[in-house]
Order: structure tokens, then sequence, then C-alpha cells
């Protein structure tokens, strides 16, 4: 096989991999997850019959962006903040998983936190995309959300029964590696690992992807690894991840990774384009390249099931 | 003062970034000039003296950050058609990176 033949299968295989549409629902049972329809589950009993919706994903919502693929970030941003509002069976978490502004300005941040506070859910939780630490001092975020990690940028707290664990992997970038998690925040999730039985259902969340989709664009986080390891040993671990702008699925073993539309803008599939900059389709296209990504908790099993929906 | 002025220009847009072009070179008092554009910085390497200034002018739809792998400087997110200026006063290699895209990265050897 040549290289470009190599290069064309990976790109397919990666095609193949990126869900769009209406949405899918992810049912795990005896240790499988089952892709359902969207729109087919909602034909039945609904998503409120498969489980209790647990929380909503929201990512990269880049207020402040207001280029051609989207001149409008805070009108999208605020649709999904009313299809949250709307559901019937409230999740009582919201989870931002980064890239809240576009350039880190504070008037981007103030703007955000106004739109978000509208969510009726009573918890918002966060981790910082590196569009919020883009700042000369890294601290516009910080000053904001930075007060449940202590402005480490990674904390844990527990909900329903299941443990949360949010992490940062844009605060300490080398030149021309893929992002990373750091010693210090390893051993720190290591440790906190070790308080839980592998029962407990995980979920763990950070901005760039936890596995790598695309190196060249930087779409990794390259000691990922030694997270995973902590993590094989419990039964339902769900790993969630913003940055690429597109669904990407993944299972390994009792490991569901799942990538999140953003509210704001698609992006290029993989090697599609000279970079990852923002991808312009016609008007009447993009409500159903953006929108929101909700989680429900199953009974029997005890684990997570997720759900996306377009705007 | 310095850094406020760039990024106006910056602001001006691409005529003023084709002015630059013409009068910038290596050798002229306002220094080297380096275009990011496709992800990429351009020269990935430029030279140049000790006292006179490096500009990065970013012309991608997508924001960068021009940042020293040391910590020496750090740009802040420029949009699009925003400059940054920074002037080295030691010799040596100083390695560059943007932040928001790791992959990208730039040598500026100051001699």
């Amino acid at each position: 096989m040549t290289d470009d033949q190599a290069l064309r299968g990976r790109r397919n295989a990666l095609k193949c991999m990126a869900y769009g549409g209406a949405g899918t629902l992810f049912v795990l049972a005896g240790g499988v997850f089952t892709p359902i329809d969207l729109a087919v589950a909602a034909d039945s009993k609904g998503p409120a019959a498969i489980g209790k919706p647990l929380f909503v994903q929201i990512s990269d919502t880049h207020i402040g962006f207001a280029k051609d693929a989207n001149p409008d970030v805070n009108g999208t941003l605020n649709r999904a903040i009313d299809l949250v509002n709307g559901m019937t069976d409230q999740p009582a978490l919201v989870i931002h998983t980064g890239d809240i502004t576009h350039l880190s300005k504070p008037e981007e941040f103030d703007l955000a936190q106004q739109y978000l506070s509208r969510l009726r859910t009573t918890e918002l939780h966060t981790t910082p995309g590196e569009h919020d630490t883009a700042d000369a001092t890294v601290s516009e975020y910080f000053k904001r959300f930075g007060s449940a990690s202590h402005n480490r940028g990674y904390y844990s707290f527990d909900h329903a029964g299941v443990h949360f664990i949010s992490l940062t992997n844009v605060l300490n970038f080398k030149a021309g590696s893929l992002a990373s998690l750091g010693d210090e925040q390893l051993a720190w999730v290591t440790e906190d690992l070790n308080a839980r039985s592998s029962s407990t259902p995980i979920v763990v969340f950070a901005h760039m992807p936890l596995w790598t989709i695309y190196e060249p664009w930087g779409w990794g986080t390259g000691d990922a690894g030694q997270l995973m390891d902590q993590l094989r040993r419990f039964g339902s671990v769900t790993v969630l991840n913003g940055h690429i702008h597109q669904i990407v699925q993944k299972v390994e073993g009792n490991v569901t990774f799942h990538t999140a539309r953003s509210t704001a803008y698609p992006q290029p599939v993989a090697g599609t384009a000279p970079g990852p900059g923002p991808l312009k389709v016609p008007a009447d296209q993009l409500p159903a390249m953006l929108g929101v990504t909700s989680v429900s908790q199953l009974q029997h099993p005890r684990s997570l099931a997720l759900s996306d929906a377009t705007l | 003062m310095r850094r406020r002025a760039t990024r106006l220009l910056g602001h001006l847009g691409l005529a003023t970034v084709c002015l630059l072009s013409v009068t910038a070179s290596a050798d002229s008092p306002s220094g080297v000039r380096v275009l990011i554009r496709d992800f990429m910085f351009s020269p990935m390497e430029v030279r140049t003296a000790v006292g006179s200034p490096v500009t990065w002018v970013n012309q991608d739809d997508e924001p960068h950050t021009v940042v020293s792998d040391t910590g020496l400087f750090r740009s802040g997110a420029l949009d699009t058609g925003m400059a940054y200026t920074f002037t080295f006063d030691k010799p040596g290699t100083y390695h560059v990176i943007c932040t928001i895209h790791p992959q990208m990265t730039a040598t500026v050897i100051v001699e």
C-alpha cells in the first residue's frame, strides 16, 4: 500500500467514525454499547423511559467569534440554552467542555457568563479550552471559573452516585507535541481514583480529546495513556471532550469516548483541510452541525447513556 | 507603547499588511516580519539582530498566539489581521509556539 493509499484509508475510517444528523443515543447493556437513533428512541417510550437525564454537555461556545462560519454565536448558544431549559425532565448538571470564549477577552467571558446564567440547571461545571487561556496572563478564565478547582484547573465531584472528574489539558503545551495533562495532574487523578470502588460510574471531561484522533492537527493528549491505565478497572467510564467541533466516538472495553459538537461553528473532518479552522457551510445546514449532548443514567445496569441533539 | 501601535496597525487590515511587506525586510529599521498563515509560521526560521524587532502577523481566520517556550514573551490571542512585536536583547536561538495550536512551531535566531 502506498503512503497515499494509507492516508486515504485513514481519512475514510475517520469519516466513518464521525456521526452526524439528528443524534444517537448510546445504551450500555452487559458491557456493550448499543447505538440507537435518537428518533427511534423517542418513538418508543422516549429517552426518559431509558434512564434519568443526568447532565447535558455543551461545548465550544466561542463567544466573541463573528466570522462567516457563524456570525451569530450568541444566538446559537442561546438556542442551545433554550433547548436545555425546555427539557421536560431537567438534568441537574450542565458541563461546558471549554472554549467558552474565542479570544479570552474579559468582555467575552462576561457575556458568556450572562448567557450561561439563564440555564435552569442548578450546577454548571467547566474546563478551560485553549481559547480560554490565550490571554497574555492566563487569568481571565480563572477569575470567573477557577474557584471549583482552587485555580488548578482540575477537580472532582460526585452527583447521583456518579464520580465526575474535570481535567485540564490546555495549560501544559510543549512545542510541536500533543496536549498534555502533566505529571502533577496525573498524580492527583491517580489518588482521586484510588479512593473509588470499581463499580462507581466515572465521567471524565477535558477540552482537548483524551485519545488521539488526528495527530497532525494536535487532536489528542500525549500522556492520556497514563490516565486510561487508571480508568481501565472501572465498570463504566465515559470520557467527554470538545475542541474538534464534531462528534467522534470510540468504545474501548468499558470506556466510551465522545467528542461534542460546538454551539458556535463546525470544523472540517480530520485531514480534509489545511488546518482545523472554522468550516463555512450554507446557512440552512448550520443548525444540523451544532448541538448539545445529554447523558442519562440507567438504573439496571448502573451505567450511562449518551444522546446528541442538534440546534 | 510599541505593542499597542503594532496592534493598531494590525487592525487596519490587509492593506497595511501589504504595505509592510514592501517596507519591512531583515535589514530595515522595522525589523523582521513573520506571517501566520494556514496554521504555520512563515518562514519557520528567521534571523535577526539584537535590538531589531520581530513582528508576527496573523493572516488566518483562526486566532493564534506567539509564545516563547521559555516564557520570555507571550502575545495574547491575535485575531485575524492582528500583529505582535517583540525585540530580542540577547543573542541566541529562541523557540516559539502557538499555544492554541502547539503543532505550530518556529525558530528565531538572534545574532
